[in-house]
């Protein structure tokens, strides 16, 4: 048979499973039969009910505007799917082309998708995590638990972690009205995402919306009472707090410990791809049939040096999953690579957030318009000398004129100036935390010394 | 040469020759993406483009930075805030928005489909027993008015009144000092103070009188903005009332014609009301109401698909033939409801995204189904009908359409 051949009788009989029933695996799966496939489709998901969209989880959910179920996702189309929910897939086989379920069910494909995306990084004492009024927000089931806490009518909560998750759920108890301190190991909120100069800002916000902003430190533990109840934590500085609730909100974990003795790149940082979505082996070996999309895929970017980034981006799971989909079912020369530009937002304190590009690939940042006092501004990163990325507070429609400097490697500082000129437009250093872009310690040790034997291992890999 | 080539065809599109159809001379417009004009100004045809400028923050929508101001421009009127930059436009943007839609008033146009539905009903119950129907004087002209009078409160028996203004201000917007009579110029001049007067006058009345009306709250509001001056409200109040109806006649008229030249797509709406959101988009697509954004000026240099336009350059957007670019939309010059990927320019796009939009969309969703489901076998009385004088807020001026029993 033909490769022609080969591919018409895949997409008519084929077998596709897709591991990640959420955004990701949803829309791969609406695209895959738009895109003529006809064979069988299996999406196995470890959280039972239909796939549901997150972000109005920390938002919309706790306001109680729209209730916890309330978030299905939209369907575009029927896929006439066999639908293995509840349980986690817990290895996957290249030799034999098997996916097997944590409960031993083995399930056999011809090409996978891999979208397990990412859980939510829980507290690291797990006496202390097991609290009563200790949540983390991931799930539609955290959510409305948290809901139901903060309806309650807690007297403080507390707030670990002032990234975007942290951000925005101390933003909804202002808004409820509820005393809120939020902890934060950097200097300012939303640091370690924007730099410290919208991390200024950010925190202005806070503090402006009454919330007890603590920067610099370091929750040491979670206290509870006889009765397994949160009542009060302590920092690495001697002092206390009391509160009633407690959200954790350090992140998250991409799922990949399934795929640990799979062969893949996959580890903590995610599972490396290359821009069409096939999954690279530890190897760093191109695989033919395993591919990858949304949070848990790692995937190299062109405009930023060809890096490996992996993004928790709603926008970029539906566009890898797209792109991911489009080339399981399309022969080498048709394929599509994923090169669109990271896009992200969030609604905090009354205001819109929203970036595109890396902005933790820079060096400098610049205001370019709006007034930063008002809150009300676009600001540009520039990684020697060219445009990398933009921030807008309530300023979201330029944003299309950035990302397109960002594709034509514009020149920064911007050198037009537009009618709504900011005060000041001198470029500061970009200041972030750490090297965000470089990754965490060893994780592989490489063997053998012939061209032939050479081979990659992961190395022992740890979560926290 | 297409600096010889392109101002003959603009000239030709402006001319109401061409109003019945001018997609073939806007074919020939996006041969020239970015077109420079004899008289120093540009002129932008094609989707990628235009989307491009609409987003770039070098391009401004306030007079004052034209290097040579256009005579058909009151320098001394207070601008309202589609005729504005940020921050005073987004301010008073802000300031009415917070009034018509979310995040402040978010059920206010849904809200309104019990009463659209109302008046929809009505107009229509007045077809009965008639054999001849102008879709535009017995339907789409009073729909959106008694609309627009009313969000705004604005007394529906001045229609008479300011009808005849607001004709004659449409009529002045793409005047042109080399072929038009001076006097259409002094006529819109003239009918915009008399207009501003009349609101004026309405303006002064909901002083310390709180009511649900949009004169009434912004008269009244105090947000964390403050609140309008007089006369922003009177240019706000003059904005919303025009576009409130002009454009949405031409959507609803535009929608009728183009429903009646395509029977199929008639018989499917009238099966399956549901179809006529996505219907709606592509009318906005492939028969927009607003042709073409007349002047936007260059802040500064502004390159948009390499060609570089120099600062205080007039730059004339032509929406309409973007929305038909084959290289943004398969096969543009059909009319298909079902269009996936539909990021039409209908509405513009960036900060001057149709303020009204969500309120036209909803009036011609109801209108179009409405009339579908109730006309006996309407038939074209004339294809094409006559057109309105303007190439900018371009539809019929009538569109009669008779009843048959079919």
């Amino acid at each position: 048979m033909t490769s022609a051949e080969n591919l018409r009788a895949f997409k008519r009989d084929g077998r596709i499973v897709v591991v990640g029933a959420s955004l990701a695996g949803l829309r791969a799966a609406e695209t895959l039969r738009d895109e003529g496939f006809t064979g069988s489709l299996t999406m196995i998901g470890d959280e039972l009910g239909e796939p549901y969209d997150r972000p109005p989880l920390s938002k919309q959910v706790l306001t109680g505007w729209v209730p916890a179920d309330g978030t299905k996702l939209p369907r575009r189309r029927e896929i006439d799917a066999e639908w293995l929910l509840g349980v986690p897939a817990g290895g996957l086989d290249l030799k034999t082309n098997q996916v097997r379920l944590a409960d031993g069910r083995e399930i056999p494909f011809d090409r996978v998708l891999i979208a397990t995306g990412v859980r939510a990084r829980p507290w690291f004492v797990e006496s202390e995590a097991a609290l009563d009024g200790v949540f983390v927000v991931r799930t539609r089931e955290h959510a409305e638990g948290l809901r139901r806490a903060l309806a309650a009518g807690p007297r403080r909560v507390l707030v670990i972690g002032a990234g975007f998750t942290g951000s925005e759920i101390a933003s909804v108890c202002r808004e409820r009205d509820i005393p809120v301190t939020v902890a934060e190991l950097a200097a300012a909120p939303l640091v370690g995402a924007l730099g410290a100069m919208i991390g200024e800002v950010a925190a202005d916000m806070q503090r402006a919306h009454g919330v007890d902003l603590k920067c610099g430190v370091k929750v040491t533990r979670l206290e509870g009472d006889a009765q397994g109840r949160f009542r009060r934590a302590h920092f690495d500085d001697g002092t206390t707090i009391d509160a009633d609730v407690a959200v954790v909100a350090l992140g998250g974990i991409r799922n990949t410990e399934w795929l640990r003795d799979s062969g893949l790149a996959a580890g903590v940082w995610g599972i490396a791809c290359d821009t069409g979505c096939r999954a690279l082996t530890l190897d760093g070996l191109i695989t033919d049939d395993i591919f990858v999309a949304g949070d848990v895929a790692r995937c190299p970017n062109p405009v930023y040096e060809y890096r490996l980034i992996s993004l928790e981006h709603w926008a970029n799971a539906v566009e890898q999953a797209e792109v991911a989909a489009h080339n399981m079912v399309s022969a080498q020369a048709d394929r599509w690579p994923h090169l669109s530009l990271p896009v992200f937002w969030s609604i905090q304190f009354g205001v819109n957030i929203k970036s595109v590009g890396v902005p933790t690939f820079a060096d400098e940042v610049v205001v370019t318009q709006g007034s930063v006092p008002d809150h009300r501004f676009v600001a540009a990163y520039g990684y020697r000398g060219r445009v990398t990325a933009a921030v807008s507070f309530d300023n979201a429609k330029w944003l299309d004129h950035y990302r397109q400097l960002i594709e034509t490697a514009a020149p920064f500082p911007p050198p037009c100036p537009t009618p709504d000129q900011p005060a000041d437009m001198k470029p500061v250093p970009v200041d972030f935390p750490g090297p965000a872009l470089l990754a965490q310690g060893a994780t592989v040790v490489v063997t053998g010394h012939d061209p032939g034997e050479r081979r990659v291992t992961a190395a022992q890999q740890h979560h926290r | 040469m297409t600096t010889t080539e392109t101002p003959d065809t603009l000239r030709r599109i402006l001319d109401y020759s061409s109003r019945a159809d001018p997609y073939p001379l806007y074919a020939e417009l996006r041969k020239t993406p970015v077109a420079p004009q004899e008289d120093g100004g540009y002129v932008i045809s094609t989707y990628r483009e235009l989307s491009d400028i609409l987003h770039n923050p070098h391009l401004s929508s306030d007079v004052r930075n034209l290097s040579h101001p256009m005579e058909s421009f009151d320098q001394a009127r207070t601008p309202s805030f589609i005729n504005l930059d940020p921050p005073a436009h987004d301010r008073l943007r802000r300031l009415a928005m917070r009034h018509f839609g979310p995040p402040h008033r978010p059920g206010l146009v849904t809200g309104m489909e019990g009463d659209l539905r109302a008046v929809v009903g009505g107009l229509i119950d007045g077809f009965e027993g008639r054999e001849r129907i102008d879709i535009v004087d017995d339907f789409a002209y009073p729909f959106p008015v008694t609309v627009i009078c009313h969000l705004l409160g604005v007394p529906r028996e001045d229609e008479p009144r300011f009808h005849g203004w607001v004709d004659a201000l449409i009529n002045s917007i793409d005047y042109d000092p080399k072929t038009d009579p001076k006097e259409k110029l002094e006529n819109g001049l003239q009918a915009r103070k008399d207009l501003q007067q009349y609101l004026g006058g309405l303006l002064e009345q909901r002083h310390g009188r709180p009511g649900d009306d949009l004169l009434s709250r912004l008269a009244n509001d105090d947000g964390p903005d403050g609140r309008m001056t007089d006369e922003e409200i009177v240019a706000t109040a003059n904005l919303l009332l025009i576009a409130g109806h002009e454009t949405t006649v031409n959507l609803i008229t535009n929608g009728m014609l183009t429903l009646l030249r395509h029977p199929h797509e008639l018989r499917r709406l009238r099966d399956r009301p549901d179809l006529v959101v996505p219907l709606v988009e592509e009318l906005l697509r492939y028969e927009p109401p607003v042709h073409i954004i007349p002047w936007r000026a260059a802040y500064s240099d502004i390159t948009v698909g390499g060609t570089v336009i120099p600062k205080g350059s007039r730059i004339m957007l032509m929406l309409a033939s973007g929305s038909r670019d084959p290289k943004r939309f398969h096969e543009p010059d059909r009319f298909d409801p079902d269009r996936r990927d539909n990021q039409h320019l209908g509405f513009g796009s960036g900060i001057h995204l149709c303020f009204g939009g969500p309120l036209a969309r909803l009036e011609t969703q109801i209108a179009l189904t409405e009339l579908v489901r109730r006309l006996q076998g309407p038939r074209l009385v004339a294809d094409p009908p006559p057109y309105r004088p303007s190439p900018v807020l371009r539809g019929p001026i009538h569109l009669h359409v008779e009843q048959t029993d079919g």
